[in-house]
């Protein structure tokens, strides 16, 4: 098992999802969610979050679910998975196609003053994602693996986990809505053409 | 005499045609036996997903993330399952995400087992807490209206609404 953690997240997370335009993304709280916003710009298919933490692969799930025809990306760090890792046996169960999920994993809790998460001490994601029976999943830590992680993100047939192992270096600051229910009319109308 | 959650099985058909007829297409659940029939009727119907979970608070977040994508929703729980979404509430709150979960309640009218009792007592004042309505019935002649007007609250008033089938309608589990 590899604990390389030299990538950073800043390069990693946009080389990873490319052109976000034709995703609908939903981002765990915190660093996640400012990776996200920034390569989107905040934009309308895209909803993060900053609290109800444990809630975005649920949420990514409900989404993908509702859109088949949609690839439905979640974005969410090793904390926030942490705090409701069943659920990942949940998505294992249905496995949705268009679903895929990226774990931005730096071993801390960023937020709070760089706390040791239960990943720094041995407990490995991509395993605990294998052993829900999600089909198509990789731990990334090294710059030549990039392109196989897009193309899984993109391509599976089948739901991926992708675990990005990334170093400590902060999320790109960027000013977001905290506004919940004006993200949410902003997605739907983009999405649904209804608020 | 009635059998464990006995004499259900008539309001809770009538149940499942009320929410599929409102349009509801995705229901997730934490087995029950008060859900019973409800949840089976889900399980076989090609034109729902049926969503079994490992905690409720899954199943509050995948609700607004349906709504996200135009997808109507409702969650099955027991009373003991409120107390595990408490905190996944202020996603629905925050967002103004229409919500309805039904939950059918222990711990309280005729309760036998002393664990039920705790959650039991505390439904109602930690769903209010969280600003979500609380509606209650008690008869089965209740249960379809009730839940039409939780269903109308949610997705004409963007309200989060919790239907509980109380103990007094689904009856005491034998101890």
């Amino acid at each position: 098992m590899s604990d390389d953690r030299s990538l950073d997240r800043k390069k990693a997370v946009p080389a990873i999802v490319g052109d976000p335009t034709d995703l609908l993304i939903v981002c765990g709280l915190a660093g996640a969610s400012k990776d996200m916003a920034h390569l989107t710009n905040d934009g309308d298919n895209i909803f993060t979050m900053a609290g109800a933490m444990g809630g975005a692969t649920a949420m990514g799930l409900g989404l993908a679910l509702s859109r088949p025809d949609k690839k439905v990306l979640v974005v969410t760090g090793d904390g926030e998975l942490l705090m409701n890792v069943g659920t990942l046996a949940t998505v294992g169960i249905l496995k949705p196609a268009n679903l895929s999920i990226l774990c931005v994993d730096n071993g801390h809790y960023g937020e709070t003053g760089y706390q040791e998460s239960h990943t720094q001490r041995g407990v490995n994601l991509e395993l605990i994602a294998q052993g829900s029976a999600i089909p198509n999943t990789r731990t990334i830590d090294r710059e030549e693996q990039i392109p196989e992680a897009k193309k899984i993100l993109r391509d599976s047939n089948g739901t991926s986990f992708i675990l990005l192992k990334v170093n400590t270096e902060p999320p790109p600051s960027i000013k977001r809505s905290m506004d919940a229910t004006e993200r949410k009319v902003a997605f739907r109308r983009a999405l649904l053409g209804i608020a | 005499m009635m059998s464990e959650y006995g004499g259900q099985e008539t309001w809770q058909e009538d149940l499942y045609s009320l929410l599929r007829s409102n349009g509801v297409e995705l229901f997730c659940y934490v087995p029950d036996g008060g859900h019973k029939t409800l949840i089976n009727r889900s399980i076989e119907d090609p034109e729902v997903i049926s969503v079994p979970l490992t905690t409720e608070e899954e199943g509050v977040a995948m609700c607004a993330g349906a709504h996200l994508g135009g997808t109507k929703s409702v969650l099955l729980m027991q009373s003991s399952g409120v107390g595990n979404c408490v905190n996944m509430f202020a996603l629905i709150k925050n967002g103004q995400f229409p919500f309805v979960t039904v939950v059918t309640m222990r711990g309280e009218f005729g309760e036998m087992n002393p664990w039920q009792v705790p959650m039991g007592q505390g439904v109602q004042p930690v769903v209010e807490a969280m600003g979500m309505h609380c509606l209650r019935a008690e008869t089965p002649e209740e249960v379809s209206p009730t839940v039409q007007a939780a269903l109308d609250m949610a997705y004409k008033s963007n309200q989060s609404v919790a239907v509980l089938l109380t103990q007094k309608l689904i009856g005491a589990k034998p101890f």
